[in-house]
């Protein structure tokens, strides 16, 4: 039964919170954090096991069946740690970071509703229920970026981030129903003999009903996981609280795409990555890694950089999983979990500490008034940018570049070039927020939070050195983990020494740079407005498409609707009523000469009429 | 002796007389007339029905049977009509069907 549990705690605190602890935002916040912290416990006590626990019979229709079931397996219990392992850390922080807000019961009740839904995603047992936590995941979003709904630009990213992950999700349940279509199963176990069996009927029709399959999937992985073209909602959604942009838009709600796509390959096989599919869905992960990055090198708000910065390592994730290194991908999805949370805290102590300042050009010397934070947040900044052999993030991006290598040598120059611009990024944040001299009164006057908002801060730096060698359980999933590392080993001193030198470079870049700048040097208004994308979003598809299908659908509504069906009806009665009233003249004698033709027809119909 | 066809013409006339009485009179004495009329001319009808349909040499009882029912019913209507026309004429002071027409307004 732990796994049920796993999966029922959050949603029994979040239902108890909004039921009867509204008002009393201790008791809910203490719940909460209670909720997650007894699920971090469960999700340790669970590694390495295989039984998902009894599985309850939903939907049964004849043949087909439709169990709600928890899958256990090595990938699901290590990203079990991940969630909640992140999961227990933010919501102590937020009890710290949150303490003053009017709503904190209602944080954190849509924070243990997030807990639960994601729990859902990763431990669903087939793609119904994956759907089901997906949408899930989605409202629980919403809701907290919305938190402070009362902010117009809080609420249009609220919006904009559900809008545009329908655009996904609607490609995510074509290509749900496309895999039952060729497996006849929603069940994850069982979908490798049912494509078997189809590929046994169909040997013609099974390559390109896949590849669009998975292609549909992947829609929903784009959507979820921001990549391109719908990566625009994740930077908006910054406008949430930053513990909420910590753990779901860096750590583990965007990572979901990636860890979908991961459970389809093994569900379906790595083979069924391979072509059109693969390849597609690779270069998309390559082309936002690329775009995110450089867009990242010019945003002047601390939680936009590290919302490109993530936008760009799951470009990453994306391209291994396309790249059939679905291993590599989920490796770094598991380092970059923890030290992006990491980041995204630190930005959130330091925002916290600069009386809610978020332009990093209004920061500095920060390094004197805060050095525990900027240390967790050095060490946050040495993971992403891959410091050789003391961090985690080098271990996976290595990983990830020996992947690329190995299949597609461009998209490894595209990864080399992005692993130079995040170093140049980070390197130019961390300067500018950190080091140099306040700029700003708020900056001036801030020291260092309390140790509610530094204990997860150190812990999770811990985890951003030590978490690569956490990752036995994963590494357990497929053996080829071990393989990829042996077969490339003549490559692997190049990769090192690219890597090495688009470290080196991307740091002296940004320390020359920006050392002792007060504003920024580099003017790029393309970066500094993300390749106009929003804009073309905002006149292309907001003011043509949606404009345009509104009017059209404000005049089906009020022509059709409104006046052909509801009017019209309501006028045909009243002509027809019109039309008999006439017959009903009150004239007596019309009566009675009806009357008469009517019987005389009576009677000459059943005399003369066969 | 006249021929069955004749009495049901004549019967048929009183009948077309009777119709277009109710139908075109204004006054309802005079429609209430042409109703009796009608029933007339369904009696003459069956009497002359009886007659000609009867079994050696003995008319057909049963039709006048009905006969009388029918004259019963008529002079039990008639009185309950008749009345009905003085109260009328009482609440409304006409008895013209034009002018009858509280229903419809």
């Amino acid at each position: 039964m732990l796994p049920w549990l796993l999966l029922l705690l959050p949603l029994c605190s979040a239902a108890v919170n909004q039921l009867y602890l509204k008002r009393n935002a201790f008791l809910a916040s203490m719940l909460s954090v209670a909720s997650v912290v007894v699920t971090l416990i469960v999700s340790f006590l669970l590694l390495g096991k295989t039984d998902g626990g009894p599985s309850y019979s939903w939907i049964s229709i004849g043949d087909f069946q439709l169990p709600i079931q928890l899958k256990l397996d090595a990938l699901s219990t290590g990203m079990m740690i991940v969630v909640t392992g992140i999961g227990a850390l933010v919501h102590i922080f937020s009890l710290a970071y949150m303490a003053e807000d009017g709503a904190k019961a209602r944080f954190f009740t849509c924070l243990s509703l997030f807990m639960f839904s994601m729990t859902g995603i990763v431990l669903a047992g087939n793609f119904i229920m994956t759907f089901i936590f997906w949408e899930l995941v989605g409202l629980s979003s919403y809701l907290l970026i919305g938190h402070w709904y009362e902010k117009d630009s809080a609420a249009d990213a609220a919006n904009k981030a559900f809008m545009v992950n329908r655009v996904g999700d609607f490609g995510f349940l074509i290509g749900i129903l496309l895999t039952f279509g060729l497996t006849g199963t929603f069940v994850f176990d069982d979908m490798k003999v049912g494509l078997n069996n189809f590929a046994a009927l169909h040997p013609d029709l099974v390559g390109g009903l896949l590849a669009a399959a998975i292609l549909c999937v992947f829609c929903g992985a784009v959507g979820k996981s921001a990549q391109m073209p719908l990566h625009v909602w994740l930077p908006d959604a910054m406008e949430g609280p930053t513990p909420v942009s910590a753990l779901i838009h860096a750590a583990t709600m965007v990572a979901a795409g990636v860890y979908m796509l991961f459970r389809v390959q093994l569900s379906l096989g790595a083979e069924a990555f391979e072509g059109v599919a693969g390849n597609a869905i690779a270069w998309v992960g390559g082309f936002t890694s690329l775009c995110a990055a450089l867009m990242a090198t010019q945003q002047n708000d601390i939680k936009r950089v590290l919302a490109y910065s993530t936008l760009s390592q799951l470009g990453y994730m994306v391209m291994a999983v396309g790249l059939g290194g679905a291993e590599a991908g989920m490796f770094h999805l598991f380092t970059h979990a923890w030290f992006k949370a990491l980041l995204f805290l630190g930005s959130g102590a330091v925002i916290y500490a600069c009386h809610h300042e978020q332009d990093i050009w209004k920061m500095g010397g920060l390094i004197k008034k805060m050095p525990i934070t900027t240390l967790t947040f050095a060490i946050g900044t040495a993971a992403l940018i891959a410091v050789p052999f003391v961090t985690s993030g080098f271990y996976s991006k290595e990983e990830i570049l020996a992947t690329a290598y190995a299949k597609n040598k461009i998209l490894f120059g595209i990864a080399v070039f992005v692993a130079f611009l995040t170093t140049f990024y980070m390197t130019r944040a961390f300067v500018v927020a950190f080091l140099g001299k306040p700029r700003d009164h708020g900056s001036d006057h801030a020291h260092e939070v309390g140790p509610l908002m530094l204990a997860p801060l150190c812990l999770l730096a811990l985890m951003a050195i030590g978490s690569s060698w956490l990752t036995k359980p994963l590494s357990a999933v497929d053996p080829r983990l071990i393989h990829h590392a042996e077969e490339h080993a003549e490559g692997h001193l190049l990769i090192l020494g690219l890597s090495a030198a688009a470290l080196v470079l991307g740091l002296l870049a940004g320390f020359l740079l920006y050392r002792g700048k007060d504003k920024d040097p580099i003017d790029l208004p393309l970066l500094q407005n993300r390749f106009y994308i929003d804009v073309v979003y905002e006149k292309g598809v907001v003011k043509l498409l949606q404009d345009g299908l509104a009017a059209l659908i404000h005049f089906l509504d009020v022509w059709v609707i409104n006046g052909l069906l509801v009017g019209g009806s309501a006028r045909l009665s009243q002509s027809f009523g019109n039309l008999f009233r006439r017959a009903q003249a009150g004239n007596l004698q019309g009566y009675a000469f009806l009357l008469g033709i009517g019987v005389v027809l009576v009677i000459y119909f059943t005399t003369f009429w066969n | 002796m006249a021929s069955l066809n004749s009495y049901l013409f004549v019967s048929g006339l009183l009948f077309i007389i009777g119709l277009s009485g109710v139908v075109m009179r204004r006054n309802i004495i005079v429609v209430f007339m042409c109703l009796e009329l009608m029933l007339s001319a369904a009696n003459l009808t069956l009497v002359a029905f009886s007659r000609f349909n009867g079994t050696g040499g003995l008319p057909d009882y049963s039709a006048q049977m009905l006969v009388f029912f029918v004259i019963t019913v008529a002079a039990a209507e008639v009185a309950v009509g008749l009345a009905i026309i003085v109260a009328l004429y009482r609440a409304r002071q006409t008895i013209h069907t034009d002018e009858l027409t509280a229903l419809k307004d």
